[in-house]
This record gives structure tokens, C-alpha cells and sequence, in this order.
């Protein structure tokens, strides 16, 4: 019972980054910006909100920073996307790399530890929230599972439930899928298709730098160089999975969360029947998963029909 | 990708180019400025670093030659449209291909095992680019995605291989055992020596010349055949090369083979060549900076030598800045590598508009 229960709790911490991530790439490429850039836009805010939690010494400070980075990057994405009408796929690939690479040589230059920043204190990290009834909590695991999280992971649930009111009864998000789908009908009605996809983007930096303070304030407590390690990708294989709709994206977040968290209980373990699996075999999962769910044998996935294709005004 | 609007060839082949990585440079020096180094100072060091001396010349090829097969690798693809991004896994799992002959068939002749060892690279980095092409050409899957997704399955894939099943016994690291000398490819510096010629102690081999050779090929094939003809065609204009009867399906499937294949070779270079034993993560990154060599060579072997040339220097030149200058490690490289990506491949428009109408404004006044 107790593991059923730690792995649980386990799949909620790992979920999150993967959740928030998976929100942003969400308004991205439903607004018809790919974004391969989600993971250089999560390493970006791991990076600042290290460097100013550890300046500041508050984690809210650095959360700050975070989502500043975050939406830095975003602006950067949107400037070569959607001012320039640059390739879009090129311009996620060079800004992931560009920010794997300046990241630790800032790093290096600031704080002299290697590639990472310096380890912080408990009073610059978020922490598992007090609250009333802590003593009830302390005793079981069950409601430990649930209630012993920090403040990041609630945020990420609450924020699940914002997104989908956005995307599919705001007027925002009306326009948004609007301008995903069919941006000159978007534009005849009066959008301002660049206005939206950046308005898009910054959003999606946003929630990308509460991702990558996650990872810093919550769980390391330090920025390691590229300790986003495919996270980015993997949100963008759950967007995928989930066919661009917000729920269903969480759900695969979900589901690649909970095989990382059996995949470490299951080092070595000897299955009825398979035996024991390699650990590579369930790392490899999401990623199996993704490209058959896009080749069509799980149902087909239908990325919004503006994707990728930069607007450019008809006269 | 680009139109050459209104711009004479010399501006849009040369001119562009060399502005966009000025500008990547330039934003390079600024975080070099920013971290209390010295620019220019840095830049001299790596120019020499890569060029100044025999070793670094050596060098400088080596890292180039893998960088020839893996730019060719993404400019295959580009002429029919597509963008392989899983280079880098084609050239991982060309390795295992490499690595299993090796294993096993490594007490034949060098001119038995040398040649099955690369027709192995071809086969198993054909075959993992394969997967993607034919579920672009049939599914209707995205090929960037998909080939993204294989590299992290290619990297899962290696790793349990390594650690499990081709790890040298007793031994920690998750490596190979020593290839035979048989499955060596022969160093420059043998070869040339008995002809008199001293040549530097460097890991540049005859694979270099594999990369010239397949350089003229690509250009053979591309422009002065009908399988070129028709790659191209179907680059340009699916619709019209599906109307004019071009099995699109097909191309696309044998565009994608022959890219993997290509990426593959350079597993060679770096196994047989070098390390002589396959190492975890052997690639290091050599796929991703086949994006920036073809992006930069604008597809072209001419281009594509050239660039492949500056990303050697880039390599070679940055590793030695990097022991003068503990502050400038090689991750600063792959951030100049991503900024000459995001130059040369998406924000082509910064400086190509103002250029065009530059020209424009120049020949109405004549």
C-alpha cells in the first residue's frame, strides 16, 4: 500500500514541470507557433530563478525571475516566428541549443561551481506548504500523497482547470484557435494574428518559467547544466499525445510521470510472467508511445491546421 | 526555404552568409565581453587555436570531416523538403552497426572488415532514419518530431546496450572493448609517412577523404541526375511532383534512407578513426551541428565544405580557447552554434529584407 502511494506522490512532483510545460506548448501551437523551444525556455528560467533565488534568498523572488526568463525567451521564439516569418522549427532547435550552451558558461563566470549555481537554502526553496491539520498528515500516507506537496504543484493543478476555461470559452481563446486554424479568416474578422500569437507566446513563456523554477526551487534546489534533460520534449510528445487539447495533454504528462516513477521502483525487480524490464525500455516509453499515437494506430492526431506556416498578410 | 529576392547571386550566396555569422559572432563577443573576457583577444586565440599550428590544423580536419557527412546528411533531406533533426541518433545507432562488425569480425583484414564496417554504418543509419521517412511518406507524421523522438529512443537504446550487453567485462564504464588494429582506419600520418611527408600525431584519417569523395557525389547526384532531378522536385513542389507522376512516397522514404545513411558515415570517422571503441554518447552533439553546416552551406557541397570547414575551426579552435581561458568552456561553442543556427536558418529575413531592397533602390539609380 505504502508504494502505491509513494508512487503516487512520486508521479504528482515529476508531473508538474511536465504539466506546466505541456500548457505552454498548449497556447503556442494553438496558436500556430510550433514550439521546439520549450525546452530551452524551461532551461532559461531553471537558470535565472537559480541565480536570483540565491541573490534574493526568496523563492518567489526567483519564481519572478523564472517567468521573466521564460517569457525573454518566448519574445525571442516570437520575434524570429512571427515578426521575421522565420523557420519556426529552426528557430526552436537553435534557441534550445543556445541556451544549453550560455547557461553554464554564465554559470562558470557568476559562481565559480562548474556549470551549476550554488545550492540553496531551505529559505529559498519552496517547501512542502504547513498546513492546519499537519499532525493528521504526518500519520498517513494517503493523505501525504495529496496534501504534502509545495505551493507549485497546487498552482499546477489550479492553473490545468484556468487553461481549459481560456482556450475554449474566453474570447481569448476563441481567438487564439481561430488564428491557429485559419488565420487569414482570423485576420478578416478583425484579429490581429500577430497580436495573438504573441500574446500566445507570452503566456506559454510564462508558464514555461514556472516549469523551470520548479525544477530549481522544488526539487534540485540548484541549477545543474541541462537538467532539463528532454523535459521540453517530452511536454511537447504529451501535447501531442493528448491531440492538443488540455486534458488529454495532462493525461499523458500523467502517464509519462507515473512510468518514471515505477521505472525507479522497478530497477532489478523480477515481474510474473515478463521478468524484469531494462530501465532504458521504460524511458524510451513516452517517446515509443508518441510516434505511434502519430502514426495513426492510436487514433489520429491532428495538430492545428496553421502550424508552422508563418502569416503573412494577404493584400 | 529562401527566396533569393531581388538580390544579385554574389549577395544572397556570399554576402548572407558572412553577415549572419558576423552577427552570431558579434552576440557571441557580447557574452564573452560580458563574463569580463576579451573578444577580440579570444578570437585570435581560437583563429589560432584551429589554423596556427600543425596538431591544430590536424585537427580542425578531423572534426570537420564528421561534420561534412552529417551537414550532407541534413541537406539531403532539405532538397526533398524534409527536416531530419535525428542525425544524431542515425549516427548513434550507425555506430552500433559499426561497433557489432567490429565485434565480431575484427580479426579479418583491414580491407575485409573496413568496408563491412561501413557498409554496416550505412545500413543501420539508413534503416533508423527509415522509420520516419516512411511514416512521413504514408502516415502523414512529422517527420522533425518523429526523428526527435528517435533520438531519445536511440539514446535509451544505446545506453541499456552499453550498460547490459557490450560493456567490456570487468569494466565500470560503459564502453566497448579496444577495437583490433584490423578495423582501424589508417591514420594521415601513417599513410604519409613512408612517402617522406611528416605529417602531426592528430585523429585525422583517410575517412576525410570518404567525406571529399561523398562531397562530389552529393553534388553528382543532386544536380546531374534524374533521382536528383526528382528529390529536388519533390522539395519544391510536392503537388506538382505527385502531378507530374514522381512516386512521392517513395523519394521520400529513399531521401530519408539516404540521409541516415549519410549521418552514419560519420560514426566512422569518430570510431574507426579515433576512439577505436564505442563510447556512451560518442556523438556528442556532431548531428545537431550538421543542421547549422548545411543551413550555413545553403545545401550545397561547395557551401557545405566551407561551413563544415568554420565548425572544425569552431571545434577545434574553441577546445584550445578553453585551456587559455578556463571561463570560456565548450559549451560557449555550442552557443555560437546556435546562434548561427537561428542566423542562418530562421532569421534570414533580418537581414535579407533591408539587403533586397538596398539592391533594389541601387539598380534604379544606375
Amino acid at each position: 500500500m505504502d508504494m502505491i502511494f509513494s508512487v503516487l506522490d512520486a508521479t504528482l512532483r515529476v508531473s508538474t514541470p511536465l504539466v506546466l510545460a505541456a500548457l505552454a506548448g498548449l497556447f503556442s501551437e494553438r496558436s500556430g507557433v510550433v514550439d521546439l523551444a520549450l525546452e530551452g525556455k524551461m532551461l532559461a528560467a531553471a537558470f535565472a530563478a537559480a541565480c536570483v533565488a540565491y541573490i534574493a534568498q526568496s523563492p518567489w523572488v526567483g519564481l519572478g525571475a523564472g517567468i521573466a526568463a521564460g517569457m525573454a525567451v518566448a519574445m525571442l521564439h516570437g520575434m524570429v516566428s512571427i515578426t521575421y516569418n522565420g523557420n519556426q522549427l529552426i528557430s526552436g532547435v537553435a534557441i534550445n541549443m543556445m541556451v544549453s550552451g550560455v547557461t553554464p558558461v554564465l554559470a562558470l563566470a557568476w559562481f565559480q561551481q562548474g556549470g551549476r549555481t550554488p545550492t540553496l537554502s531551505d529559505e529559498a526553496r519552496f517547501t512542502a506548504i504547513d498546513l492546519p491539520f499537519a499532525d493528521a498528515i504526518a500519520h498517513s500516507p494517503a493523505l501525504k500523497t495529496f496534501f504534502g506537496h509545495n505551493i507549485l504543484v497546487y498552482l499546477a493543478l489550479l492553473l490545468i482547470f484556468v487553461v481549459s476555461w481560456v482556450v475554449y470559452k474566453s474570447r481569448f481563446g476563441l481567438r487564439l484557435r481561430a488564428v491557429g486554424e485559419n488565420p487569414h479568416a482570423a485576420d478578416a474578422a478583425g484579429i490581429s494574428v500577430k497580436g495573438v500569437r504573441y500574446m500566445a507566446q507570452a503566456v506559454g513563456g510564462a508558464l514555461c518559467g514556472v516549469a523551470g523554477a520548479y525544477l530549481v526551487l522544488a526539487q534540485t534546489g540548484a541549477f545543474i547544466q541541462d537538467m532539463t534533460a528532454g523535459k521540453g520534449y517530452l511536454a511537447l510528445a504529451a501535447l501531442i499525445f493528448g491531440k492538443w487539447r488540455p486534458w488529454a495533454a495532462v493525461l499523458g504528462c500523467l502517464i509519462f510521470a507515473f512510468t518514471d516513477a515505477i521505472q525507479i521502483r522497478l530497477q532489478g525487480v523480477e515481474l510474473p510472467l515478463i521478468g524484469s524490464i531494462p530501465d532504458a525500455f521504460i524511458q524510451a516509453l513516452p517517446y515509443v508511445l508518441t510516434v505511434v499515437l502519430l502514426a495513426g494506430f492510436m487514433g489520429r492526431a491532428v495538430a492545428p491546421k496553421a502550424i508552422g506556416v508563418p502569416f503573412v498578410k494577404s493584400r | 526555404m529562401s527566396q533569393p529576392a531581388n538580390m544579385p547571386r554574389w549577395a544572397s550566396l556570399w554576402l548572407m552568409p558572412l553577415l549572419n555569422l558576423f552577427a552570431a559572432l558579434f552576440v557571441s563577443g557580447l557574452v564573452i565581453a560580458l563574463i569580463g573576457e576579451d573578444p577580440v583577444e579570444c578570437l585570435k586565440l581560437m583563429i589560432n587555436g584551429a589554423f596556427g599550428y600543425p596538431e591544430g590544423i590536424g585537427y580542425t580536419l578531423f572534426y570537420t570531416t564528421s561534420f561534412i557527412f552529417t551537414g550532407l546528411a541534413v541537406a539531403a533531406a532539405f532538397h526533398a523538403g524534409l527536416f531530419n533533426i535525428g542525425g544524431e541518433g542515425q549516427m548513434y545507432l550507425a555506430g552500433l552497426g559499426v561497433t557489432l562488425v567490429c565485434l565480431q569480425f575484427d580479426y579479418l583484414p583491414a580491407y575485409v572488415v573496413i568496408p563491412l564496417a561501413m557498409l554496416a554504418a550505412i545500413l543501420f543509419g539508413g534503416a533508423w532514419a527509415l522509420v520516419p521517412g516512411y511514416l512521413q511518406a504514408k502516415r502523414g507524421s512529422h517527420i522533425v518530431v518523429t526523428t526527435i523522438m528517435f533520438n531519445f529512443i536511440a539514446s535509451s537504446l544505446m545506453t541499456w546496450l552499453l550498460v547490459d550487453k557490450l560493456r567490456m567485462e570487468g569494466s565500470q564504464t560503459p564502453a566497448t572493448r579496444e577495437f583490433a588494429q584490423n578495423a582501424w582506419v589508417p591514420m594521415l600520418h601513417e599513410w604519409f609517412a613512408p612517402l617522406g611527408v611528416e605529417l602531426p600525431n592528430t585523429p585525422l584519417n583517410a575517412s576525410f577523404f570518404l567525406a571529399l569523395i561523398a562531397l562530389v557525389l552529393f553534388y553528382l547526384v543532386v544536380w546531374h541526375s534524374p533521382k536528383g532531378f526528382v528529390t529536388r522536385t519533390v522539395g519544391l513542389n510536392e503537388k506538382a511532383a505527385r502531378y507530374a507522376g514522381i512516386p512521392v512516397d517513395k523519394v521520400i522514404i529513399a531521401v530519408m534512407c539516404v540521409s541516415g545513411a549519410l549521418a552514419g558515415l560519420a560514426a566512422i570517422n569518430e570510431l574507426l578513426g579515433s576512439t577505436h571503441r564505442m563510447n556512451m554518447g560518442f556523438t556528442n552533439g556532431i548531428g545537431f551541428v550538421g543542421i547549422a553546416v548545411a543551413l550555413m552551406g545553403r545545401n550545397h557541397p561547395v557551401g557545405i565544405l566551407l561551413s563544415a570547414l568554420l565548425f572544425g575551426a569552431l571545434t577545434q579552435g574553441g577546445l584550445d580557447l578553453s585551456f587559455e581561458k578556463p571561463a570560456i568552456t565548450r559549451e560557449m561553442i555550442i552557443f555560437t552554434q546556435g546562434l548561427i543556427i537561428l542566423f542562418c536558418g530562421a532569421l534570414e529575413n533580418l537581414f535579407q529584407t533591408p539587403l533586397s531592397a538596398a539592391f533594389k533602390r541601387m539598380l534604379k539609380n544606375q
